[in-house]
């Protein structure tokens, strides 16, 4: 545990154990609060270290939530649709990882995605097996509303509660249950007006937001206050929002990211790229150097894109581009 | 056979859900069927058909569904036994968000979608807090936050049924329930079998027909709403009527 702990920042000491806060604060150390970028290991001594490690062991034992958060997921091959053993036998995504799916429509990716969220046994049609942490996973992954291994982003979610964005916050943070919701929601909304670009109010109606403020919204909220610990993003659209400030912000709230994305800018954002036919894994790949060059190139044709989109909405013609 | 009772408020996608499942275990061979109660209209039993599910309706008219519901099912179940099904679902839909068709030793789902509202899940009482399963549906067009606050007000509601996300326009989820319901029992008859939640006493006069409005047309069991009326005020039109 302290061997662990020593690495982390305050910031995500606090955000993961909020009641190391206090613990510290009565062993005389509330200052460290001020510097949440800092490392454990550059403030406390070892033996202080260990001491709030023993703490924290006794605090999860007693509230029941040791061991859960989720550092990885190991997907075991099954087999194909023919019959045949599904190509790639292991594939382990870690916290921080950004991992892209591809393959053309009917090709599995959603029962991939479903064997994750259902944490497969080898008791789905692709005889996958998934494992959390190394292990074989329990029942709870399956069936109770707290422990929903992936969460979803895609185009077609909208917000339909009648709330303004803090109610709203408010209300999924109270659900649950987690410490420091205010510097919480406060975290969100400026993850969020960040992402969108055109700032909103923390009293707007959620349902009056922009699309690309509703999106950058989902995005900052899923990072921040989501049980789960995988999220699965179906393409993020390009119109307002800073997509690669998105992937890092899910990637600094320790999520795992999963997108079925056949957008060329995402893919090559992802740090592995899965590839899926006849129903299996066939290969997993990681951007070539060549690739991550083409990026740069990729990045300025979408800004074009978006200069012309920009130009016809204002009116004008598009004789020169 | 294995029987499950499906229920939910109307449009919670039942029908959907229900197709999405059977056609799993209709894939492995299995034969299925389906009852379907409503009050005055469906045309489910034609989606069910269309499908290649054997279907009955039976329409409640002026009965509550679930009464009806009750009453019939016994012979269901003997219907399912006859036609040599695997699997025999009764779809109903809780209209009046106090009865529920759940029986005890017989699986009982009940489908609830995350566009209905957060206050959706106290609000339909028994067919909720009576199941053994809950499936959420329309997942696929609310944010994440919704999701998850949908399923904590359900979990309140209701915290020892298993809770399965279900799109039933994909059948995302759908593969997962089937397995559900192979699991379930084993049912050969439900003669003798007890309700979950007893059925609410609709013994006054309308129930019985009546339709004029007044205390002197209203009989057996009536309660009345307290409105601080002043003492003597005649709660309608009716001579005589206050007490
Ligand atoms: N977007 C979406 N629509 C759904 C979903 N499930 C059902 N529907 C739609 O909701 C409507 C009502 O579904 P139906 O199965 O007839 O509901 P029932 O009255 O409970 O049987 C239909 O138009 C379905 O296509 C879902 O998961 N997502
Ligand atoms: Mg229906
Ligand atoms: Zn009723
Ligand atoms: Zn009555």
């Amino acid at each position: 545990m302290s061997q662990n702990l020593e690495s982390l920042t305050v910031e995500t000491v606090f955000s993961r154990w909020p009641f190391a806060q206090q613990h510290l604060a009565e062993a005389g150390l509330a200052d460290i609060a001020d510097k949440p970028e800092a490392t454990l290991s550059e403030l406390l001594d070892a033996g202080q270290l260990e001491i709030l490690g023993n703490f924290i062991s006794v605090m999860e034992d007693f509230l029941g939530t040791k061991d859960e958060k989720v550092h990885e997921v190991t997907i075991l091959g099954g087999r194909a649709k023919d019959g045949s053993d599904e190509p790639v036998r292991e594939l382990t995504v870690s916290v921080g990882d950004v991992v892209c799916i591809v393959g053309p429509t009917g090709s599995g990716k959603s029962r991939l995605l479903a064997d994750i969220e259902w944490v497969a046994r080898g008791d789905t049609p692709t005889g996958r097996h998934v494992r959390v942490n190394g292990e074989v996973p329990g029942d709870k992954w399956r069936f109770s509303s707290e422990h929903k291994l992936v969460a979803q982003l895609s185009q077609n979610m909208n917000f339909v509660m009648d709330l303004s964005v803090e109610e709203f916050l408010n209300l999924h943070a109270e659900s649950r249950q987690v410490g420091d919701p205010e510097e919480k929601i406060k975290r969100i909304w400026n993850w969020a007006n960040e992402l969108a670009g055109e700032p909103f109010a923390l009293d707007t109606p959620v349902t009056s937001l922009s699309g690309g403020q509703s999106r950058a919204l989902m995005i900052a909220d899923t990072a921040v206050l989501s049980a789960s610990p995988v999220v699965l993003i179906d393409e993020i659209e390009n119109a307002g929002i800073d997509r690669q400030q998105a992937l890092d912000i899910l990637i600094r709230e320790e999520k795992i990211v999963l997108m079925a994305t056949h957008d060329p800018i995402l893919a090559l954002m992802g740090d592995k790229r899965v590839i899926i036919k006849s129903g299996a894994m066939q290969k997993v790949i990681e951007p070539s150097e060549k690739e991550k060059a083409n990026l740069t190139e990729l990045r300025a044709m979408d800004e074009k894109l978006m200069g012309l989109r920009h130009r016809l909405r204002m009116g004008e013609r598009l004789d020169e581009i | 056979m294995r029987f499950v009772t499906v229920s939910g408020p109307p449009s919670s996608g039942k029908t959907a859900v229900i197709i999405k499942t059977l056609e799993h275990l209709q894939k492995a061979g299995q034969k299925v069927g389906v009852v379907k109660f409503d009050c005055l209209f469906t045309d489910d039993d034609e989606l069910f058909r269309k499908n290649g599910i054997i279907v009955r309706k039976g329409l409640a008219g002026a009965l509550c569904p679930d009464h009806y519901f009750v009453s019939n099912v016994e012979e269901c179940v003997q219907w399912g036994l006859q036609e040599g099904l695997d699997v025999l679902v009764s779809e109903s839909a809780g209209l009046c968000n106090r009865c529920s068709p759940h029986i005890r030793e017989v699986l009982a789902l009940c489908v609830i979608d995350n566009l209905s509202g957060i206050g959706t899940p106290k609000k339909i009482g028994p067919m909720l807090k009576a199941a053994d399963v809950v499936v959420i549906t329309k997942g696929d067009i609310v944010s994440q936050a919704e999701r998850e606050v949908f399923a904590a007000r359900v979990h309140m509601v209701n915290t020892k049924a298993r809770l399965l996300h279900v799109n039933g326009i994909t059948g995302q989820g759908s593969f997962e329930l089937s397995t559900l319901w192979t699991e379930a029992e084993d049912t050969a008859t439900v003669e003798g079998k007890k309700l979950r939640f007893s059925m609410p006493a609709a013994l006054c006069s309308y129930c019985l027909g009546e339709t004029r409005i007044g205390s002197d047309y209203q009989m057996g069991n009536v309660r009345k709403i307290d409105l601080d009326l002043p003492t003597g005020f005649k709660t309608d039109g009716a001579p005589g009527a206050s007490e």
